[in-house]
């Protein structure tokens, strides 16, 4: 994909700001926001994932909540405290155990393998809606790995004795703002989205990523020149899974403790529609999906007394938790009417109209590739 | 042995409400391609309708209005909504159903509140005996309407030019565009049709042994996805077989679940999954649906 070289500069001064800005932000955002955003932050390494298997290879999964699980109660169960009483745990080191949680979560894909590469679209897609079910079913009940209904606790993630808590070394600050658990966790996670992003975007330009989009338009031509299409298939799986799982481990840590409440449909068809909403198979769209759908409740919970219209919790008449349903709702049934193709297409239209207004270098913010036809999603 | 029996004779009853939905489900798949996630939605609907008339215009009146405003509404999903983007691919169309679905909900359920409405059927709590086993009086009801409702739906499919017209949208679009069948007219009787199943489903969801008509109602018709499923995607005979397989699982793992603690509580509620997933696994387009041919 050749540009010209001035939306190459404006592209990359563009990256290196919103780099600068995010780095910033913890000097001044209340906790509140820093939470929300390493909320967002999760949510959007798990839709990378999915945006992966569904945009690039083809494959619809609504079991993207069980390998999220897997992420955060394997870290939870391999980096908890061997001697608690109330769940067990093997106590390895956090780096350890985020490893450990990512590559459970990847086996876990290649057992459904037998599944996954055999289904294709909207099959697949409810074969792995039982996923979520049964694995719900294994959190509730595996009460010794899992604590059961009442979840259990994250160890906080800590690297050669720095701790991404309020612990050592304490009453850490920089520039004269107090750095605990929620600061030091931001630019943890940071560091993950970044690596997950830079990895996603090179598996898609690499060998394999254009193996899998040539499976998406036809196996057979896929299969004609020599891909083994079981097997990429299976591993896109299994990539989506481990993407799952990281952005899992995060989930856990900045919750501190974990639910199965919490990894049922709703969680799938929010990873879905965050794709949706972003533009099936587009990275740059995962990530704005993943940050409205997460924030969008969040906000207009923390502002509802600020809106006239709401209700007052008890009160008959429409909540923020109601009005921020019908938001969502209203979002999918609009942009999808609309834009067919998510905000990452509806951005690279405008601008592509803007570059022949004006005739010249282009919008930096242009989705990572040409949209993907998910046309063989049906088939 | 007779436990067995009457456990069986159950899960038919219920699997026969599950067929009711999963027909739904397939009438839709087949007319307009759509994996329809509002589908418990306008179950819900056509319960809530049924709830609040009963009492001012007596049970079968307020059944009546309930088909007929859940038919009208899935109607006008079809013909607002879906008609706009028949060409987007099959994810899009689910997650636009998903859309409607969550603004559906939300409304219902802040309507229905904490208090749970009932459709005041005059089958009321009433059971029957069916040699030797007890069955609710409404759970032979919906297993009698089920069957005279797939005996109709063949008869109409068979015989009617709407049924002819239905089958031909089905099995080739472009060809039945041009041989002058109106295909959006096609699909949006689809979507009444299967919205008022869908309100039938709905009343007997809700009626005795279940408490009422909740919010959670529109979640139990998800119930009938593995039915749906495990039928084929596309096969009428499929969603009935399927229905019923399904119901008989849930209500004998209910049954039998002091035997299977190992397994963990709230057995019912998973096996539907579990088993779709195995049949998935040997015959991946179901027990009788369509399978895929790949052409060069």
């Amino acid at each position: 994909m050749s540009r010209p070289p001035t939306t190459r500069r404006v592209r990359t001064l563009a990256i290196i700001a919103v780099v600068l800005v995010a780095l910033a932000l913890p000097l001044t955002l209340r906790a509140f926001w820093l939470q929300s955003g390493l909320f967002a932050m999760a949510a959007v390494i798990s839709a990378i994932g999915l945006t992966l298997l569904v945009g690039r290879s083809g494959q619809l999964s609504l079991g993207h909540a069980f390998f999220v699980a897997i992420g955060a109660y394997g870290y939870c169960y391999l980096a908890g405290d061997p001697s608690s009483p109330l769940a067990s745990g093997l106590g390895l080191p956090p780096v350890l155990a985020l490893l450990g949680a990512v590559l459970a979560a990847g086996l876990a894909g290649a057992l459904f393998s037998p599944i996954s590469g055999r289904l294709r679209g909207i099959y697949l897609g409810l074969a792995s809606l039982g996923l979520v079910f049964l694995g719900q079913h294994i959190l509730f009940n595996a009460v010794p790995l899992t604590g059961g209904y009442n979840g259990r606790n994250a160890e906080p993630f800590s690297l050669f004795g720095f701790s991404f808590s309020d612990g050592t070394p304490e009453g850490l600050t920089v520039l004269g703002v107090q750095f605990g658990g929620l600061e030091r966790l931001w630019y943890l996670g940071l560091l993950l989205v970044g690596v997950s992003w830079w990895c996603a975007r090179n598996l898609v330009r690499s060998r394999p990523g254009r193996a899998l989009a040539t499976i998406r338009d036809s196996e057979v031509a896929a299969g004609v020149m020599g891909v083994n299409v079981p097997r990429y298939k299976a591993a896109a799986f299994i990539v989506s899974s481990m993407y799952a799982a990281l952005g899992g481990v995060l989930m856990a840590l900045v919750f501190g403790r974990i639910v199965p409440e919490s990894f049922g449909l709703t969680m799938s068809v929010d990873f879905l529609v965050m794709i949706v909403i972003g533009g099936i198979g587009s990275v740059g769209g995962a990530v704005v999906g993943a940050a409205l759908v997460t924030l969008l409740p969040l906000v207009l919970n923390r502002y509802s007394d600020l809106l006239p219209l709401l209700a007052q919790p008890g009160s008959s008449g429409i909540s923020a938790a109601d009005l921020s349903r019908i938001i969502y709702g209203l979002a999918i049934v609009l942009i999808l009417l609309f834009a067919h193709d998510g905000l990452a297409g509806l951005g690279r239209r405008l601008g592509s109209s803007f570059r022949r207004n004006a005739d010249g270098p282009g919008s930096p913010d242009r989705p990572m590739s040409d949209s993907p036809t998910t046309k063989e999603l049906a088939r | 042995m007779s436990n067995l029996f009457g456990l069986v004779l159950n899960g038919l009853s219920l699997g026969a409400i599950y067929a009711l939905i999963a027909l739904g489900f397939v009438m839709i798949f087949k007319a307009t391609h759509v994996l329809n996630f509002a589908h418990g939605s306008v179950l819900l609907l056509g319960a809530y309708v049924v709830g609040v008339t009963n009492d001012a215009l007596g049970f079968w009146p307020a059944l009546l209005l309930g088909i007929v405003v859940a038919a009208l509404a899935a109607v006008v999903i079809d013909v607002v909504i879906m008609r706009r983007v028949r060409a987007a691919d099959l994810g899009t169309l689910a997650i636009l159903t998903l859309g409607v679905d969550v603004l559906m909900v939300t409304e219902l359920t802040r309507r229905l509140g904490t208090a749970t409405l009932t459709t005041g059927a005059p089958w009321g709590t009433s059971t029957v005996d069916v040699l030797g086993s007890s069955i609710p009086l409404s759970r032979v009801i919906a297993a009698l309407v089920t069957a005279v409702v797939v005996g109709v739906l063949w008869a109409l499919f068979q015989f009617t030019n709407w049924g002819i017209a239905m089958r031909a949208a089905a099995a080739d679009g472009g060809t039945a565009e041009l041989m002058g069948i109106r295909l959006n007219r096609v699909a949006a009787s689809a979507w009444g049709v299967a919205g008022a199943l869908a309100a039938v489903a709905g009343i007997f969801l809700t009626s005795f042994p279940s408490p009422g008509i909740s919010p959670t109602v529109g979640l139990v018709a998800l119930a009938a996805i593995p039915a749906w499923v495990l039928g084929g995607f596309d096969s009428f005979p499929g969603a009935v077989v399927g229905g019923l397989i399904i119901g008989v699982v849930t209500t004998l793992s209910a049954g039998y679940q002091g035997d299977l603690t190992f397994l963990g509580r709230d057995l019912a509620q998973v096996t539907p999954y579990a088993v779709m997933l195995l049949v998935l696994l040997i015959r991946p387009s179901g027990l009788f649906g369509t399978k895929e041919v790949a052409r060069v």
